[in-house]
């Protein structure tokens, strides 16, 4: 479980983030919802929570598996090759072993055939899945997600979405995921913490999300026309 | 102030770099793959530049040497002491600065707004030594070897062009490469290569690692860390002749 408290970041004396509290339990797909620009991936950026939680030092950074919102993908390096580095950096395993734990986790994410390409000849869409694959080769404790489905199709989107779930349940992980879909938002929130313009309004599961009674939190579950027929039911 | 806050930074990046670093394993290889990839992309442009240079400061220094009581001899006494200690280690430095040292930068500053840096964090890996050390270090083994290339092919254009126009001929050539030589000027060009190999590495990096914003930005770090490596090659040049020759 990770524990913040009163989380707060500024830059040049902007406040992006403010009194964020809250806490994300092991075992749970936790999520940040929010629009656009409230500061979702700002508090995602561990260090955020390093400064705010003692418990987060050095060794347990080498236990997060993060997937960034644009990839990060090493562009200097093949698919392959950017799926193994933490396996490389992180572990001491034996080169079989690594190409085998590379190759099923690119299997997980419906790539197994896209290993010797390099980052700048695969789609967006792939380049996330490849970022998941990078994410996870290394069994995290903790598992980060930025977007985890933005730019994919809605099929893909809910593969994704189902196997961040299968992992996070499967390893028990403690699972951060920042997301603005609906459909992934009822999918997968066990826990969601909603922001607005870096304050936290309102937090709680799935099935109370659609009447939270938050204003600004309705205006953004609803925006949404399949939600609002919900609604209307 | 700025400038003093800016060389503060700038040298704790360097501090950065020798603290909590990988195992040696790891930067054996990064920095045999750099020292490749530096090698190889500027072995050409050096050569070509070099025997370019030589051969054109033969033609002028005969130019100017319109004195019949000079022996011809003297040509080649001159060229090879602006090649060993001014042309070979500093005008290369410059090219190093613009091919090399463009391209640390442009390559950091890629990475870090895609990200890519933030991606080596967050494994709790001290991005700075993993990224920039290699580089730094690669640069330090290859750019001497370059500068000793250099010099030779400076002194081979000049050869080549005095035997071409017949300004000088070989013979006389070489006995005015042999000509009083001090083997000093050896060891001064290959204590300002090292130099030179320093200050570009680490200031292009540094320029390129905290780039902040978007591909604009990337574009601009890259100018100023040729920019100031350039002006920090000066500079340096300057001190180490006052230190090591006067
Ligand atoms: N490095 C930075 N320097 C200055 N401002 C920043 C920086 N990073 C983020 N911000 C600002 O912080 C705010 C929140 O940004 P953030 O990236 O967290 O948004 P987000 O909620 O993730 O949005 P999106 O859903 O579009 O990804 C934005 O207004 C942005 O301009
Ligand atoms: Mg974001």
């Amino acid at each position: 479980m990770i524990k913040i408290k009163d989380i707060a970041k500024s830059f040049d004396g902007k406040m992006v983030l403010e009194g964020i509290s809250g806490e994300f339990e092991k075992g749970k797909c936790n999520l940040i919802i929010g629009s656009s620009g409230t500061g979702k991936s700002v508090l995602l950026n561990m260090r955020n929570f390093t400064d705010a939680d003692h418990d987060m030092k050095a060794e347990i950074r080498r236990e997060i598996g993060m997937l960034f919102q644009g990839g990060a993908l090493f562009d200097s390096k093949t698919v392959e090759k950017n799926v193994m580095f933490p396996l490389d950096i992180l572990t001491k395993m034996k080169p079989e072993e690594k190409r085998e734990r590379v190759a099923f986790c690119l299997k997980r994410v419906g790539l197994e055939n896209a290993g010797k390409k390099m980052p700048s000849e695969i789609s967006g869409g792939m380049k996330k899945r490849v970022g998941i694959a990078r994410a996870i080769v290394n069994n995290p404790a903790y598992l980060f997600c930025d977007e985890p489905n933005s730019g994919l199709d809605p099929q893909t989107s809910i593969l994704i979405d189902e196997l961040i779930q299968d992992i996070t349940y499967e390893f028990n992980t403690t699972t951060l995921v920042v997301t603005h879909d609906m459909n992934s938002v009822m999918g997968m929130g066990d826990n969601i913490m909603y922001l607005y313009k870096g304050h936290k309004l309102w937090e709680g599961g799935k099935e109370e999300i659609t009447h939270s009674g938050v204003k600004e939190l309705d205006d953004f579950v609803f925006a949404n026309k399949v939600m609002s027929k919900m609604r209307g039911k | 102030m700025i400038f003093f806050e800016k060389v503060g930074r700038y040298f704790v990046f360097l501090r950065l770099l020798v603290t909590n670093r990988e195992s040696f394993k790891t930067y054996y290889y990064l920095v045999l793959e750099e020292c490749v990839s530096i090698g190889l992309g500027s072995l050409f442009l050096v050569i070509l530049v070099s025997t370019f240079i030589g051969a054109v400061s033969t033609v002028q220094t005969a130019y100017n040497l319109v004195s019949p009581l000079i022996p011809r001899y003297v040509i080649a006494q001159v060229v090879r002491e602006m090649t060993v200690l001014e042309l070979a280690p500093t005008i290369m430095a410059l090219i190093y600065a613009g091919k090399v040292g463009s391209s640390m930068a442009g390559g950091l500053g890629t990475m870090r707004i895609t990200e890519q840096i933030d991606a080596v964090e967050v494994m709790g890996i001290n991005s700075v030594s993993y990224l920039v050390l290699p580089k730094i270090i690669a640069s330090i083994i290859v750019y001497p070897l370059l500068v000793i290339i250099a010099a030779f092919c400076s002194l081979f254009g000049g050869y080549l062009i005095g035997a071409a126009t017949g300004i000088i001929t070989p013979p006389e050539y070489i006995y005015g490469l042999r000509f009083i030589f001090n083997d000093f000027s050896i060891t001064f060009a290959l204590i300002k290569s090292v130099a030179f190999a320093f200050l570009i590495s680490s200031i292009s990096s540094y320029k390129g690692f905290y780039t902040k914003g978007g591909a604009l930005e990337v574009g601009i770090a890259t100018t100023q860390g040729v920019t100031n490596s350039v002006i920090a090659i000066l500079i340096a040049d300057y001190l180490l002749a006052q230190l090591l020759l006067a």
